[in-house]
């Protein structure tokens, strides 16, 4: 092996790769955040709406589960224009995101929300606890509580599947990455970087959920 | 003239189906011989060889599957000056991805074996090994089956991605029958059908061979 590293390189371009970073990074969120908007309406019409709905959401949810994303993002890439609606590769990436969340979403609250035996409800209301209080205190909290970490895994595997929308050319890291090695012939130094880079975010945002859980539902614990 | 869709693309994109079984079967065969290795040396007592493995897991689960595979396609052949193709690239990239996900599936259920049953199979003065090999394997096999049999639907999914680098399986087959036809809206519905197809009855059999072990252990789980 004869192979001069030229590292450097890499860190040339760090300017390009922190805005792709940065665009996965809020690709991943703002999915997350309008997929768990579309996950708890699903959790909340499959647990209680009628049962055409229901049959609807389940179709929803295994259709989502048993494709592959890439082929997802292909399908909403090219039917969102079928449909009137032109969009970027950006907010067409953005979709498929939200809509893959969404599936997986609805299965980990309804996960959450059967988690709450129907004893704990009638314990509260005994207690004296109004609705509002038995929602918040003894279903919502717990329930949350429960599906979190799960939550947070998702949300994991999101942020590194995000990095599959290259293929419809959405600027993020992967699409940054790409462009920057084919222009300096450097692949293997920017693919290696790359890597750590999401390894880091991955690590990173573990970190993040980790302390969000203990200050939102350990501390609270205690006192 | 554009080409229409008919039987002889239905064909192609069948021949993309097999390529996408064998890949998914040879890195399912692939991944079980190295990730039972990492199964077993992330349970022993050495601490290194658990910090070892510990990081071999987590540096396939934190990057994404894309980013492994542009590093062994681009990466690693320009340092030793080669050519790789992308069939064996894909093989290899998978087969290592597979490792880590079902290294860390059978350590959980090797570690769900309580603790006594070691302590009474060394007892029985039975040696590592065969502690292993009679007394914890087959007990923990068995809890394995149902996530095992889920992973390989992610595997199947997961494959798709091969199609990023060039290799003709499932859904390259349906972008390059796009190419031609121009009929998006037809040609990845029946690609996304052809995976649900082979996906959805994993995904049932998982989950019924989950309810049957979780009732044989008296286990009520919602996760």
């Amino acid at each position: 092996m004869h192979y001069a590293f030229h590292f450097n390189v890499v860190w040339d371009h760090w300017h390009d790769l922190a805005e792709g970073a940065w665009l996965t990074v809020r690709l991943s969120a703002l999915a997350m955040v309008i997929g768990l908007v579309v996950a708890t309406a699903c959790a909340y019409a499959k647990a209680a709406g009628p049962s055409p709905l229901r049959w609807t959401i389940a179709a929803y949810v295994e259709a989502i589960r048993n494709t592959p994303f890439l082929v997802q993002i292909f399908i909403i890439y090219f039917s969102l224009p079928a449909l009137g609606i032109s969009v970027g590769a950006n907010e067409a990436a953005l979709a498929a995101m939200v809509v893959n969340f969404g599936a997986y979403g609805t299965e980990i609250l309804r996960a959450g929300i059967e988690s709450i035996t129907h004893g704990q409800i009638d314990a509260a209301r005994a207690l004296g606890l109004t609705r509002l209080q038995t929602f918040r205190y003894v279903i919502l909290f717990p329930a949350l509580k429960t599906v979190f970490p799960a939550l947070a895994s998702q949300f994991i595997l999101l942020m590194l599947a995000s990095s599959v929308v290259s293929a419809i050319s959405a600027v993020e890291l992967t699409a940054v990455t790409n462009s920057l090695q084919s222009t300096t012939f450097r692949p293997f130094e920017f693919y290696f970087v790359v890597t750590g880079i999401y390894l880091l975010m991955a690590l990173g945002f573990r970190a993040v959920f980790g302390g969000i859980y203990w200050i939102v539902f350990m501390r609270r614990q205690r006192s | 003239m554009n080409r229409s869709f008919g039987l002889p693309e239905f064909h192609y994109i069948l021949v993309g189906l097999e390529w996408t079984v064998l890949l998914s079967l040879i890195a399912f065969l692939g991944g079980s011989a190295v990730g039972f290795v990492i199964a077993i040396l992330r349970t022993t007592q050495s601490r290194v060889l658990r910090l070892l493995t510990a990081g071999y897991i987590q540096l396939f689960q934190g990057t994404p599957v894309l980013m492994q595979l542009f590093v062994l396609y681009y990466g690693l052949p320009v340092l030793f000056d080669m050519q790789v193709d992308a069939w064996p690239a894909a093989a290899l990239a998978f087969t290592l991805y597979a490792s880590a996900f079902l290294g860390e599936i059978w350590r959980g259920s090797i570690q769900a074996i309580p603790r006594t049953q070691w302590e009474a199979s060394a007892c029985l003065s039975l040696g590592y090994l065969q502690q292993l090999r009679f007394v914890i394997l087959p007990q923990a096999m068995r809890i394995s089956i149902p996530p095992t049999v889920g992973f390989l639907v992610q595997l199947v999914k997961g494959t798709s991605i091969a199609a990023i680098i060039g290799f003709v399986e499932l859904t390259r087959a349906g972008q390059l029958i796009v190419n031609v036809t121009f009929q998006p809206m037809l040609v990845y519905p029946i690609v996304a059908a052809l995976y649900f197809v082979v996906c959805w009855p994993l995904s049932l059999l998982s989950r019924y061979l989950e309810r049957r072990i979780d009732a044989a252990l008296g286990v009520k789980r919602h996760l």
